[in-house]
């Protein structure tokens, strides 16, 4: 973890096709805002807006990356991955719209509601993809 | 709150500064400094895992003694329906309620009789207003004193309704006063407990100002009384005190809360840790479909009170005989008894913060990364020698200046090589140049 220009930046890998793991970085980063004083409401927002995507990363592209930056005002998160990417996006951000395998949604995931979710939380969220080489989620929230 | 009370407290002459209550404790709560255990008072919640797995039982929840209904001219036991598991020679509940008569008490009214009327009250608060749901109970007081150091996003859907206690605590009080005429000073209400968190109700309570009872007995110190007491009771000679039926004495197991509102929707999790996860999940609107959740510190729910003689599982079993002997009975519930009380809670419970490293947000992200810093210096063996849990709090124990690196035994071990090392170095350079009584010896053995 650096600080630098009092941003602290810290970086976590999001195992792939290991449910039981998913959710550890969200889960740290909220510690994290907790030990920083971060009032609870806006820990709740980052956290669950993290989640969701850590979440999608797992389910659709085989893991991925979450780098998060805290300070100047805000905190980022970017979770990237190099799976299939999101052929139709606002297709994606409709709620109740799933592209989960049946095993997937046989252990409850899947309903839809994850890009919404993350849409409703965040306070800037940015979507970069293409097919075939990847997708990278950029949630903002402001502190 | 006032100046922290906790009724959880330590024997310092039984502990022994072992490892095994630091390691259990769900927030953290205790270090072993110069060999006892000492609890961090903003952390803890009263929750008794300590007292539960002390193995040499040094940890103990302060209760009043037995003595202390003297004080009072009308003395009265409110005893938690975890009681009626307890005694193998209890015949029936009504058995055991007059043994309390026997041992010095006046009057007896049973905590399960009330807690019907609070779950009355709450199925027409979850039907009446809109409250989002999931609603969590507000029964055991660890968990709201949990929710309010590590879940403040979840202390608005607490359901903020009196305790059975506190109910029968006033309805009792209110009773005597109108068909007795005893004045109210004159009265002690006392209640009969399995439970650490509950006597911290009582003495510090949250809902409000001050409790209605006037003090907490636990079912271990009242324990050998009540036996003998139970012997002495004729089986034709029994009064008729029972009053409640067995959705009250229900309350007792963990789900009982639950199935006494009716509804399918609910979620029952006992076990402080079992909570922590559940409420994890509701913390990321993970638990849509559920409308109560019932969340009790110990394990089997107050059966598994830390202040409890029985085995949890044989209590169960003993319960669940008079529960349906109670079925059978039918007694009516006077659901007409709740509009005589205004069972909300007055105040409100605020967010403690204990994981916050500073008040000021720069200091506290520079704190952060000290932190990471000397955590990845840290074994990570999680061993305790240090005193600390886990390596990761002795960190935050350092940057918060209430520990050294030099506490962890594999850094000191790490810094004394070093230094053995470095004056091994130095010795191995010494040449005698200035050492006057050296250079004669050398000298002379050349």
């Amino acid at each position: 973890m650096g600080l630098s220009n009092n941003i602290i930046r810290q970086s976590y890998v999001i195992p792939a096709d290991d449910f039981s793991l998913a959710g550890e970085a969200s889960s740290s980063v909220k510690k994290m805002l907790n030990q920083l004083g971060v009032p609870p409401q806006t820990v709740k927002k980052v956290a669950i807006a993290m989640y969701e995507a850590e979440i999608n990363a797992v389910i659709h592209a085989g893991g991925g990356t979450a780098d998060v930056e805290i300070g100047k005002g805000k905190v980022v998160v970017v979770i990237s991955d190099e799976g299939p990417g999101i052929p139709d996006l606002e297709l994606a951000m409709k709620e109740g719209y799933s592209t989960a395998p049946d095993s997937i949604r046989e252990m409850g995931f899947g309903a839809g509601m994850g890009l919404p979710n993350i849409k409703r939380y965040a306070d800037k969220l940015d979507i970069k993809t293409e097919v075939g080489k990847g997708t990278s989620v950029e949630i903002t929230v402001f502190l | 709150m006032k100046d922290y009370f906790h009724s959880v407290t330590l024997d310092d002459s039984k502990c022994k500064g072992c490892t095994n209550c630091i390691k259990r404790c769900p927030t953290e709560a205790i270090r072993v400094r110069k060999g006892k255990a000492r609890i961090i008072a903003e952390r803890c919640i009263d929750c008794g895992e300590c007292i539960r797995v002390c193995p040499y039982h040094a940890k103990k929840a302060i209760t009043d003694p037995f003595e202390n209904i003297y004080n009072f001219k009308f003395k009265v036991a409110i005893p938690a329906p975890t009681l009626y598991g307890q005694f193998k020679n209890a015949r029936s509940i009504n058995h055991l309620l007059n043994a309390f008569k026997l041992i010095g008490f006046d009057h007896v009214y049973e905590v399960a009789k009330a807690a019907e009327i609070v779950s009355n009250a709450t199925k027409e608060l979850m039907r009446k207003n809109n409250l989002q749901k999931p609603l969590i109970s507000s029964a055991c007081p660890a968990v709201v004193r949990l929710i309010q150091v590590r879940f403040p996003n979840l202390i608005d859907k607490i359901l903020k309704l009196e305790s059975p206690m506190e109910l029968a605590a006033k309805i009792v009080k209110d009773e005597l006063v109108k068909s007795k005429n005893i004045p109210i000073e004159d009265i002690g209400v006392f209640f009969i407990t399995p439970c650490a968190a509950k006597v911290t109700s009582i003495k510090a309570p949250y809902e409000t100002e001050k409790s209605f009872v006037d003090g907490a007995i636990s079912i271990k110190d009242i324990y050998l009384k009540l036996f003998n007491a139970l012997g002495e009771v004729k089986e034709g000679a029994e009064e008729d005190l029972v009053k409640a039926g067995f959705t009250g004495i229900r309350w007792a197991n963990s789900g009982g809360e639950s199935l006494a509102l009716g509804t399918e929707n609910f979620l029952a999790v006992d076990g402080i840790h079992n909570v922590i996860s559940i409420l994890e999940e509701l913390e990321n609107d993970k638990l849509e479909d559920v409308d109560f959740i019932e969340t009790l510190a110990c394990q089997g729910g107050c059966l598994g009170g830390p202040l409890t003689v029985e085995n949890l599982y044989v209590a169960k079993t003993r319960i669940k005989k008079f529960i349906d002997a109670a079925k059978k009975n039918n007694i009516p519930d006077n659901s007409d008894d709740i509009f005589r009380y205004d069972l909300l809670w007055k105040g409100n419970v605020e967010y403690k913060p204990i994981l916050k490293l500073d008040e000021d947000f720069e200091v506290a992200m520079r704190k952060l990364e000290e932190l990471q810093a000397i955590n990845e210096e840290l074994p990570g063996l999680d061993c305790g020698a240090c005193g600390a849990p886990n390596c990761r709090a002795l960190a935050e124990d350092i940057v918060r200046g209430n520990a050294n690196e030099t506490d962890c035994i594999f850094k000191l071990r790490e810094k004394v090589r070093n230094f053995t090392v470095q004056m091994m170095d130095i010795e191995s350079t010494m040449f005698p140049v200035s050492d006057g009584k050296d250079k004669q010896n050398k000298d002379q053995n050349d």
